[in-house]
């Protein structure tokens, strides 16, 4: 990425943008006194976010659950409708930003074509349970939400994380009760993060319709997978380790694809330890930590670009340098669609790899990447604790691999890699140089010292549950 | 850049510290209460349940079976400081003290601080919430790991820790 894409990137403003987003804050700010208690500002708001979708096939159940909202007689189909519109107007953000980027940066993008498989069934009384869950928050108001309310939600919440197929509906809810939990009596806080509860709120309301849970087909492919770098996500009970690749197959171009784990965690676990509570993909792992490429045989890739890992389909390659994969083809790779319920500027996460710039640390303590006078500010609060990445290295560094994001009305870089050049030549680190263990003596020393907590926790489960 | 309720990354929960697990298992800020449990110096299968009740500082110590702590005698036991000090080092002396609203003008202050500034007396809170919390914080070490993506996920990113 040079100063020319960073240029185009940031030139003008897309128009519209800011105008959805004013839509969308004045649906959030309706979400703080609650549904119930809708006075003549939210209710205007709210008839600004039916305005918006107009000239959409949402039209008309838009307006009528806005208008059974002013009157205060609104059911669950009236607050699907308003989290769908509001769903639609950022998914229509996350387009005109993305297809933004995918200017700027030349990447050829794949289109949404494929037809979904049904989805998976799953108990609707279950479903039920969250959307009631859900509507009483709507109403009560972030205000309102106390102790109670939070731990309505527990039994619940216990009963999806024990569906499989619900797993992304479980995450969601407990990062979100976790936050609420920690806030109570939210009627106290001074501030509310508004744009990020409600995001939450309506991403968990559509997971929960009849059907909402997206089924889809996915092709089996072989090849060459280079990784590219590793993004981490983490709350309280949850852990993801996202891997990004280029996949090289016979007969088709080099494609950008992902690839995921997940598992259930306790808040104590954190920093590299998260790594040992992730077993199931020796191969991948090793090949991440060793930077190796993977070869590949028959396994599912979904159409948004989600390789489904089957640890035992992969065997490890030849070592293959991420930055040199990076060089190679990101120039060139193609992307993958993005599935229309994943289509919300939160999810852009595009790899790229910038070199020869300065870094610059402003006055407020942010870093920059300046690269022939454009500056790309660094996410450095996006540096997970699990691997060898600190804001000095890529202050220090002379090439990042990372990921572009958008929040907050501005773009971000959040780096998965850097290389600095210092007296003995270049050394690296990337996010998941850890992956099979510290490999830094002082990390190797703080985690013994601190013990493995998740040997204490299994030994502690092993004594007391089932009983 | 606009505010930060704007953002849909918004850091609401800052990440917790790192802490040996073995004495005190499990720690929460939770219902009203800095609640836990801490594992017996004497007994392996035996567990106190502790908590202390943001605001009015009342606090509780028992075994999972519910017998009242022998060291209760009018001051917290030894189960209640040893709850404290980890609180502490998991989620720092200034949200422990602000959940427990407790008044310190010290940003420095220790665990025993907060021990001497606690205003109330033994309480009775039912062990069984807080233990049947513990027992579903362990149950997710029991949750089959996935490889179908979380797309909700970007909406956690991970951060370190002590920043």
């Amino acid at each position: 990425m040079r100063g020319t894409h960073l240029a185009e990137l940031f030139d003008g403003a897309d128009p519209g943008v800011a105008d959805a987003l004013d839509v969308v804050s004045g649906f959030d700010e309706a979400l703080v006194p609650g549904l119930a208690r809708v006075g003549a500002e939210q209710q205007s708001q709210l008839a600004a976010l039916a305005g918006a979708v107009a000239v959409t096939p949402l039209r008309e159940r838009t307006r009528e659950a806005v208008e059974k909202v002013a009157a205060g007689s609104f059911g669950d189909e009236h607050l699907a409708m308003l989290a769908g519109a509001r769903t639609a107007l950022l998914g229509a953000v996350h387009d005109a930003l993305l297809e933004r980027l995918d200017t700027a940066l030349g990447r050829p993008r794949a289109t949404w074509a494929t037809a979904e498989a049904p989805a998976p069934s799953v108990s609707e009384n279950l479903m039920a349970g969250v959307r009631s869950w859900l509507r009483e928050v709507a109403i009560a108001g972030w205000r309102g939400v106390d102790h109670d309310l939070v731990s309505a939600s527990a039994q619940t919440a216990e009963a999806v994380l024990a569906v499989p197929a619900l797993r992304r509906l479980a995450v969601l809810l407990d990062g979100l009760a976790a936050e609420l939990r920690a806030s109570c009596p939210v009627a106290t806080m001074e501030r509310l993060p508004l744009r990020r509860w409600a995001d939450l709120w309506s991403r968990a309301l559509l997971l929960a319709q009849p059907g909402g849970l997206p089924g889809s087909a996915a092709t089996p492919v072989s090849g060459r997978l280079l990784p590219l770098g590793v993004d981490v996500h983490e709350h309280g009970t949850a852990v993801q380790v996202q891997v990004h690749a280029v996949l090289e197959s016979a007969d088709v171009p080099p494609r950008l694809v992902r690839t995921s784990l997940t598992t259930a965690k306790v808040e104590t676990i954190v920093g590299p330890a998260v790594w040992r509570l992730l077993r199931g993909a020796p191969v991948l792992f090793k090949a991440l930590a060793e930077h190796r490429a993977l070869e590949i045989t028959d396994v599912p890739l979904l159409p948004g670009g989600d390789l489904v890992w089957q640890d035992g389909s992969a065997r490890p390659g030849e070592t293959v340098e991420p930055f040199a994969t990076a060089r190679l083809h990101l120039g060139t790779a193609l992307a993958p669609a993005v599935p229309p319920l994943e289509r919300h500027p939160v999810r852009i996460a595009e790899p790229v790899l910038l070199e020869g710039y300065a870094v610059a640390v402003s006055e407020e303590g942010e870093s920059r990447l300046d690269v022939d006078g454009q500056a790309l500010t660094v996410d450095v609060a996006r540096l997970p604790g699990c691997g060898p990445l600190t804001p000095d290295l890529v202050a220090a560094s002379s090439a990042c691999l990372g990921l572009v994001r958008w929040d907050g009305g501005r773009w971000l870089l959040q780096p998965l890699a850097v290389q600095v050049r210092n007296r003995r030549g270049t050394t690296e680190a990337h996010t998941a140089d850890w992956a099979l263990g510290p490999t830094d003596p002082k990390v190797v020393r703080a985690e013994a010292r601190a013990g493995d907590a998740v040997a204490v926790l299994r030994e502690r489960a092993g004594r007391l549950l089932r009983r | 850049m606009v505010g930060w309720e704007r953002h849909s990354t918004a850091r609401v929960l800052p990440p917790v510290q790192p802490r040996k697990l073995a004495k005190v298992p499990f720690v929460e800020l939770a219902d009203g209460r800095l609640q836990g449990v801490v594992s017996s110096g004497s007994d392996v299968e035996r567990v106190y349940v502790s908590s202390v009740v943001a605001g009015s500082h009342g606090y509780s110590c028992s075994t999972n079976n519910n017998r009242p702590c022998g060291g209760l005698r009018g001051t917290p036991c030894k189960h209640i400081q040893a709850l404290l000090e980890e609180a502490v080092v998991q989620y720092g002396v200034a949200r422990v003290a602000r959940y427990l609203r407790i008044d310190v003008d010290d940003p420095d202050c220790t665990d025993l601080d907060l021990l001497h500034r606690l205003r109330g007396g033994p309480e009775s809170i039912p062990a069984a919430v807080v233990f049947s919390r513990f027992l579903r914080h362990l149950a997710y070490l029991e949750v089959p790991e996935s490889t179908e993506p979380v797309p909700e996920l970007h909406w956690f990113p991970a951060t370190r820790v002590g920043r």
